[in-house]
């Protein structure tokens, strides 16, 4: 597999032509566009709500808000329990940045050793890796946080970024995998004629290469890190340590109406940064799905 | 594509010439040292963090064990209790299948049908591929969930468009009868996933095949039934396997429309919800390991089951067959 494998299909003139003869452009176009926007209702509903009085979030059924306010916004600047915004995005940020580097790093390593080395117990190994992508979390959830009280390390983000370290998410080790199969081995061969050991090879032919691979994986890592909930709520439990989402959640126990307008402005402040990645990097998003079969 | 994926994860490699295997032979030995190098934090993480614990976690499955005192051996209590004493984890356990019985399949069908609806070549597909797809990106999040919270609220936007057209249900999340089917929702929203998935399947059905099916008269719903549904089995059954273990572990949406209760009624308690109260909330670490081993075993037995099935409905074109 490559990024390179979604092609455009092959100008089918019959196909195409008898089509648009009962399905004019405009109405799929119309069609299309009104799912389109019934599907992103509720984002459009959120940032509207982010701009509405208290009185007005909930009940009102117009988008536009009759009176647009920033207050929300100052509010949810302020934060939350004693704590504000900028230090649940720090704390997001460190988290979701490490996880990146952790991941990134760990799985190329381990994928050039599945997909260009040969070793004792390989196939062993492979499909222990391969068996490990369908395990559900939970099974090595409660040793897993033993562990990391016994070394003093719960409430801090060390149980959240350390296991990427460790290339736990063997999702992003099969990625990379399928990713390097498609590289020529004859690069490979060529450097090794020329003397190369496996170590100069992986630094000087194959990481190289393997970049949109390893790009997508930051990607995706990114994201999912960043509206990771089970985990974080999991792990962390003072407020001076809470990410994004834990903050989030502090709002839903304050059940008075006047919270809703800053929980949704801090909503729109932690959507934001996907948004941006979306934007960006929609084409590396879409197509990392479509080669590899990766959820969003 | 996903399709070949399936196969190379499912099919053994491929048979190698005797030469091939003797070489390889001599390069195993030369080669395992710095393999094992490069593979180091992998096997790191898998027997510190993979192995280990589930040993751990079986092993405390037969134990009652709050953290704070060592692990008292129980036998198969914790499974006895599990299915002869709680209501909860009963309850649990059919509110979960209910939602991955209705989110998978519902999910799959609204990806197929917008895959065959973008499917064709015109302006603007790239732009709404990616407008379908962006709720997948969102929907795992809490603030999309407090969304769904507000919407299905009483008097929230759901319940007041409805009295406007006459029909009086009042807000779901409140209601046990409901609240379900609102987590249900959330999840068929992110349909884009499997949808982007589904186009990258169909731009691989070789076009002489639709050639055929126009020279035979075929009509537009034979030609779905008999070409393109059957070279797409591949790709259904991908993304079948991939939301059923999904939908078993979902718990974000489920925590915060209950607010970490699971209510109303426990309609809401899905399996992990419930899961994360008794490790978590009760410090009943034993009982739920129990709980995450029994997990483990029916995800383990419908993923072996759904291979298993495979056999008589996926098409793999390059069979011979």
């Amino acid at each position: 597999m490559s990024t390179a494998t979604v092609t455009p299909p092959k100008q089918a003139a019959t196909h195409t032509k008898a089509k648009s003869g009962r399905w004019r452009p405009a109405v799929w176009h119309v069609i299309v566009t009104a799912i389109v926007l019934l599907l992103l209702y509720p984002i459009i509903w959120l940032v509207a709500a982010s701009f509405k009085p208290a009185d007005e979030v909930v009940t009102s059924l117009s988008i536009l808000p009759d009176n647009p306010t920033l207050e929300n916004y100052t509010a949810a600047f302020d934060g939350i329990a004693g704590v504000s915004f900028w230090s649940f995005l720090g704390n997001s940020l460190f988290v979701a940045i490490g996880s990146v580097v952790g991941n990134v790093v760990s799985c190329v390593l381990a994928a050039y050793a599945f997909a260009r080395l040969r070793f004792r117990m390989r196939g062993l190994m492979f499909a222990f890796m391969i068996g490990t992508i369908m395990l559900p979390y939970h099974v090595v959830l409660i040793p897993q946080y033993i562990i990391f009280q016994q070394m003093g390390m719960v409430d801090s983000f060390w149980p959240l970024i350390l296991p990427k370290f460790l290339a736990t998410e063997a999702f992003f080790v099969f990625l990379i995998i399928q990713f390097m199969r498609g590289l020529p081995r004859e690069l490979d061969e060529a450097a090794r004629i020329d003397g190369c050991g496996p170590i100069r090879i992986f630094f000087h032919i194959i990481l190289p290469l393997v970049r949109p691979a390893l790009i997508t994986t930051a990607i995706f890592t990114f994201i999912w890190t960043w509206n990771d909930f089970f985990s974080q709520l999991i792990y962390l439990s003072t407020p001076s340590n809470y990410t994004l989402p834990l903050a989030l959640r502090l709002f839903i126990d304050q059940t008075s109406v006047s919270a809703y307008g800053p929980m949704f402005a801090m909503s729109v402040l932690t959507l934001i940064p996907i948004g941006l990645f979306f934007l960006a990097f929609q084409r590396f998003l879409v197509q990392g799905v479509s080669t590899t079969g990766l959820k969003g | 594509m996903v399709a070949q994926q399936v196969e190379a994860v499912t099919s053994p490699p491929p048979q190698e010439s005797k030469r091939d295997q003797a070489r390889r032979k001599r390069n195993a030995k030369g080669q395992t040292g710095v393999a094992y190098l490069f593979l180091s934090p992998w096997m790191i993480g898998a027997l510190l963090l993979t192995v280990g614990p589930m040993v751990a976690s079986l092993y405390l499955s037969f134990t009652n064990y709050n953290l704070f005192t060592a692990p008292e051996w129980v036998g198969l209590d914790n499974y006895v209790r599990l299915f002869t004493e709680d209501d909860r984890f009963l309850s649990s356990v059919s509110v979960t299948l209910r939602y991955v019985l209705l989110s998978a399949p519902l999910k799959l069908a609204a990806a197929l049908a917008v895959a065959m609806l973008l499917n064709r070549p015109r302006k603007g597909q790239g732009f709404y591929r990616s407008a379908f797809y962006a709720p997948s990106l969102l929907g795992a999040s809490v603030a999309i969930a407090l969304v769904w919270r507000a919407l299905f609220t009483d008097s929230g936007t759901v319940d007041t468009l409805l009295q406007k057209v006459g029909i009086n249900t009042g807000g779901w999340i409140n209601q046990p009868q409901y609240a379900t089917i609102v987590i249900v929702i959330l999840a068929v929203w992110q349909f884009g996933a499997p949808m982007v998935i589904f186009l990258a399947g169909l731009k691989q059905i070789p076009q002489d095949l639709y050639d055929a099916a126009a020279v035979d008269g075929a009509s537009k719903w034979k030609t779905f039934t008999s070409v393109t549904l059957p070279m797409l089995t591949p790709v259904v059954f991908f993304n079948l396997v991939m939301e059923i273990i999904n939908s078993f572990q979902a718990f974000t949406g489920a925590f915060v429309v209950s607010n970490g209760q699971g209510g109303p009624a426990d309609s809401t308690l899905f399996y992990t919800l419930y899961l994360y109260q008794r490790g978590f909330s009760d410090f009943q670490m034993g009982y739920a390991s129990a709980m995450a081993w029994l997990l483990l075993l029916v995800i383990a037995l419908v993923t072996g089951l759904l291979f298993w099935s495979s056999g008589r409905w996926v098409f793999y074109s390059g069979e011979d067959k």
